[in-house]
């Protein structure tokens, strides 16, 4: 069995009765892009915790570069090379932007100091559009620019698997093109990337492949062009018309 | 009169007493459990209101010459009445401006730790650092071979009876269905219609009058002063601690444990180190299960 | 880059002329006058290093009396075997494992759980020394036999004030200053970024605590005698309270201010009125929680920053 980058492998989780992540398996080749999909409460998010051990499975395990992870606590999966970002936007509201890039850079995976994280962090905001912003405050962003540095944040860690939560969404089709544009880019720099998302134009552009949860389980993986066009994915969505078009 | 008795009839009868005890413990800890639970308030300053119950309780029988218990109906509505107010005053402001419950959290710790302060240095001036009690009730009862005073049966009876009325109450009314949807999930419970902030404020308010309320009943077999209040509060917190947040059957079991590890403990290493006792359980229940004995994890 | 410098050098040559000018008021003043400022440096250091952990993370410790006891305790025991500067060391040392075993069984949960065990440390060590004193050694009280002079101790405290908000300003500039930010500001996003986060709390607070021990030590000396009942007095604990959340967080300098006002008011009531002073202390608190939550420090930084915008708008104009 070829040793793959990234191997999820049968995660469970439940709270109470209610099984959040039932079973769930799948593996993702090193450079690649995978979209997780599926209807709200479908447990991708919850997936996401457990990768980053904000929460622990209740069996199961999660395989990176051959190294399994559960068991980890999350800063040490944060320097492990695994970033994220968080579907509502977390900020430190009282810590100017550049600082919030500048944690990332100072405790991620490869640690350096306050003023050289500082430089760092001035580049990493050019790159996602936040050049003159670097003094404000983070509570004065505006929700958009808050994304941005949060990714930025997450990219100053020097990840080698980013995981993104619903990072496009609310965008404005200007926006959402710059946006995919971005990620295509940290793709190009040799990032792994899973994107749990809804807006499928960005599905179709981005995406090599993709897994779809419903209910905790997964019930489809494939290109997103297969997957879109599967009457079970389709019924889970209780009709998307995107998926038809 | 000494009698020589056998060391099982004494170590029952410590256990008994304990029992009683914690039972007195989880009538306390239901007060700060119904604050915390449905208000989300931490209030450090629940113990003075305990010392309140006492004093008025001890005033009742020692000035006026009347029934310890018919003190209750004096104290009881003023607990409930001030913490009432406090809540509306002083809670409403911060519950406002939090941005979640650790951040409530800490504002509220803040302004009940005051709370705390003030009301203490109130009673110290008022009815000075003296240690106070009375007698009342306290002949003997005979169970099962032990002897144990009769006003610790009665105030655990009492706490029984106050305890069912609450269990009751929560169980089988509207507002008791309330107050457990907003001990569950505020935000769905004003989304089905709830007032949140004046069933909290009830909460609160019934919070302090059992406060009271377990004072007078502790008053009439264990003495105290001014500054007392604090070691109940925090056995109050301790027990809610290994009951869990909210969990009403809960606390009278925690409470009863409390009550018996620290008459066994106190009785087999030494009675002046009843808050070590407490706090190594506090301690072993954090390591081992702190989300509480009776939460599954 | 010339503008930060230039203000770190006003900063630091500030910051000596200060240290002398204090250094040298005990050759003209009163021993009564000299007294206050012995309280003053203490509530500085020890509202300082509050501040350092619990003013930055949010964990709200409410046992500054009980590591300041400790101190006054380890120093009533110890310095009748040993020179008084190596009993001075052994309270912080003292304090510093207290409060690391403490944070090891705390600080890994939620903060309630942290406060709570804070709340109730001082009554459990209070007991727990009482006890000990009474049953081991047959006395409660415990005599201090040294001839340490009022003016060194003056100096000792102004020294260890003065370490403790340079020693604050340094680690604010370091990753562990930002790391102890950030755990305030969101603890989730802080793990995120790969901090340690239980290290860093419990590192912090080991070494708040083993200043706080450090100051009760330097206080003791002047007492003829403690007993546990003089050593732990929750009112420390409080009245730090107060100074930090007065002073303001977010600035190393910040508790400092807030220290001098509740310095100047317990002077002026604590002798007559104790109990009136807790009360008038509680009243106070209530202000500065609901109408100054940010203390004078964020006082000061608005009208700075509104001050500068003005300065910057005459500029500005001018050209």
């Amino acid at each position: 069995m070829a040793e793959h980058f990234f191997s999820v492998r049968s995660l469970r989780k439940a709270f109470g009765g209610l099984v959040a992540v039932r079973d769930v398996s799948f593996d993702i080749p090193k450079g690649s892009i995978m979209g997780l999909i599926g209807p709200n409460g479908s447990g991708k998010t919850t997936v996401l915790n457990l990768i980053t051990a904000e929460l622990t499975p209740d069996s199961g395990s999660v395989l990176f570069e051959g190294k399994e992870i559960i068991g980890l606590q999350s800063f040490q999966v944060c320097r492990s090379k695994i970033a994220r970002t968080f579907q509502l936007v977390r900020v430190l509201p009282y810590m100017t932007t550049r600082e919030n890039v500048m944690l990332g850079r100072m405790f991620g995976s490869e640690p350096v100091s306050p003023s050289q994280a500082a430089h760092d962090a001035d580049h990493l905001l050019a790159r996602v559009g936040m050049a003159g912003k670097a003094n404000m405050f983070a509570s004065q962003l505006t929700y958009i620019d808050q994304k941005r540095i949060e990714l930025a944040r997450a990219l100053a860690t020097h990840p080698q698997l980013l995981l993104l939560d619903e990072w496009l969404a609310g965008l404005n089709p200007i926006e959402l093109r710059v946006g995919i544009d971005l990620i295509h880019q940290i793709r190009r720099e040799g990032v792994t990337i899973v994107m749990i998302e809804h807006v499928m134009e960005a599905i179709r552009a981005l995406c090599d492949r993709c897994v779809v949860l419903n209910a905790g389980g997964k019930i489809a993986e494939g290109t997103p062009q297969s997957v879109l066009s599967d009457p079970e994915v389709m019924h889970a969505y209780l009709g998307i018309d995107d998926a038809a078009a | 009169m000494l009698v020589a008795r056998g060391t099982g009839v004494v170590l029952f009868e410590v256990f008994l007493n304990g029992l009683l005890l914690g039972g007195m413990y989880g009538l306390i800890a239901l007060g700060l459990n119904i604050q915390y639970g449905v208000a989300r308030i931490l209030n450090l300053a629940y113990g003075e209101f305990f010392v309140a119950g006492a004093f008025t309780a001890f005033f009742t029988i020692m000035l006026w010459q009347y029934n310890p218990l018919l003190s209750l109906f004096i104290s009881m509505p003023i607990a409930f009445a001030a913490n009432w107010l406090i809540y509306q005053v002083l809670m409403i402001p911060l519950i406002k401006r939090a941005p979640d419950q650790d951040a409530l959290d800490a504002d509220v710790v803040l302004v009940t730790f005051g709370l705390f302060f003030v009301l203490q240095g109130l009673a110290l001036v008022y009815w000075s650092g003296d240690l106070r009690g009375y007698t009342f009730m306290s002949s003997p009862v005979h169970i099962l071979g032990a002897t144990i005073a009769m006003n610790r049966l009665l105030a655990f009876l009492g706490a029984c009876l106050i305890a069912a009325i609450i269990f009751y109450v929560l169980r089988f009314t509207r507002i008791g269905a309330a107050l457990r949807a907003i001990t569950i999930d505020p935000v769905a419970a004003s989304l089905m219609g709830i007032d949140v902030r004046r069933y909290s404020a009830l909460a609160f308010a019934t919070g302090g009058a059992l406060a009271a309320a377990s004072g007078m009943l502790v008053s009439t077999f264990i003495s105290f002063s001014a500054t007392t209040g604090v070691v109940y509060t925090l056995k109050a917190l301790i027990v809610v601690i290994m009951a869990g947040v909210g969990r009403v059957t809960g606390t009278l079991a925690a409470g009863l444990l409390l009550g018996v590890v620290e008459s066994l403990g106190g009785y087999l290493i030494d009675p002046a180190l009843t808050i070590a006792i407490n706090f190594a359980l506090f301690m072993l229940i954090l390591l081992l299960r702190p989300t509480g004995l009776f939460t599954r994890a | 880059m010339l503008e930060a410098l230039k203000k770190a050098r006003l900063a630091t040559a500030a910051i000596v002329v200060i240290a002398v000018l204090l250094a040298l008021v005990p050759l003209y003043v009163s021993d009564y006058i000299m007294s206050v400022f012995i309280l003053l440096f203490a509530n500085i250091a020890l509202a300082t290093a509050w501040s350092f952990f619990s003013g930055a993370t949010r964990y709200i410790s409410l046992a500054t009396a009980a590591f300041f006891g400790i101190g006054i305790y380890v120093l009533a025991v110890v310095h009748v075997y040993v020179p008084v500067w190596v009993a001075l060391i052994a309270a912080a040392v003292i304090g510093f494992l207290v409060a690391l075993v403490i944070g090891l069984s705390t600080l890994r949960l939620r903060g309630v759980y942290f406060v709570v065990f804070t709340f109730g440390l001082t009554e459990l060590i209070h007991q727990v020394l009482n006890w000990w004193e009474i049953k081991i050694n047959r006395t409660v009280s415990r005599y201090i036999f040294t001839d340490v002079s009022n003016v060194s101790i003056y100096e000792t405290l102004l020294f260890v004030a003065l370490l403790t908000i340079v020693g604050s300003w340094f680690v604010s500039q370091m990753r562990l200053g930002y790391a102890l930010r950030a755990i305030g500001e969101d603890e989730t996003v802080a793990r995120h970024a790969g901090i340690n986060t239980t290290r860093v709390k419990v590192i912090c607070f080991a070494l708040s605590a083993s200043v706080m021990a450090l100051v009760g030590a330097v206080l003791a000396l002047r007492y003829p005698y403690v007993d546990a009942s003089i050593a732990f007095n929750s009112t420390w604990s409080f009245q730090v309270l107060i100074a930090a959340l007065l002073g303001g967080g977010g600035r190393a300098w910040g508790p400092a201010i807030g220290a001098i006002p509740l310095v100047l008011l317990s002077e002026f009531l604590a002798g007559t009125f104790p109990h009136h002073f807790s009360i008038a202390l509680g009243l106070c608190f209530v202000v500065i929680v609901y109408f100054l939550p940010g203390g004078i420090t964020r006082l000061i930084l608005r009208l700075h920053h509104s001050w500068q915008t003005r300065h910057r708008r005459d500029h500005a104009g001018a050209h």
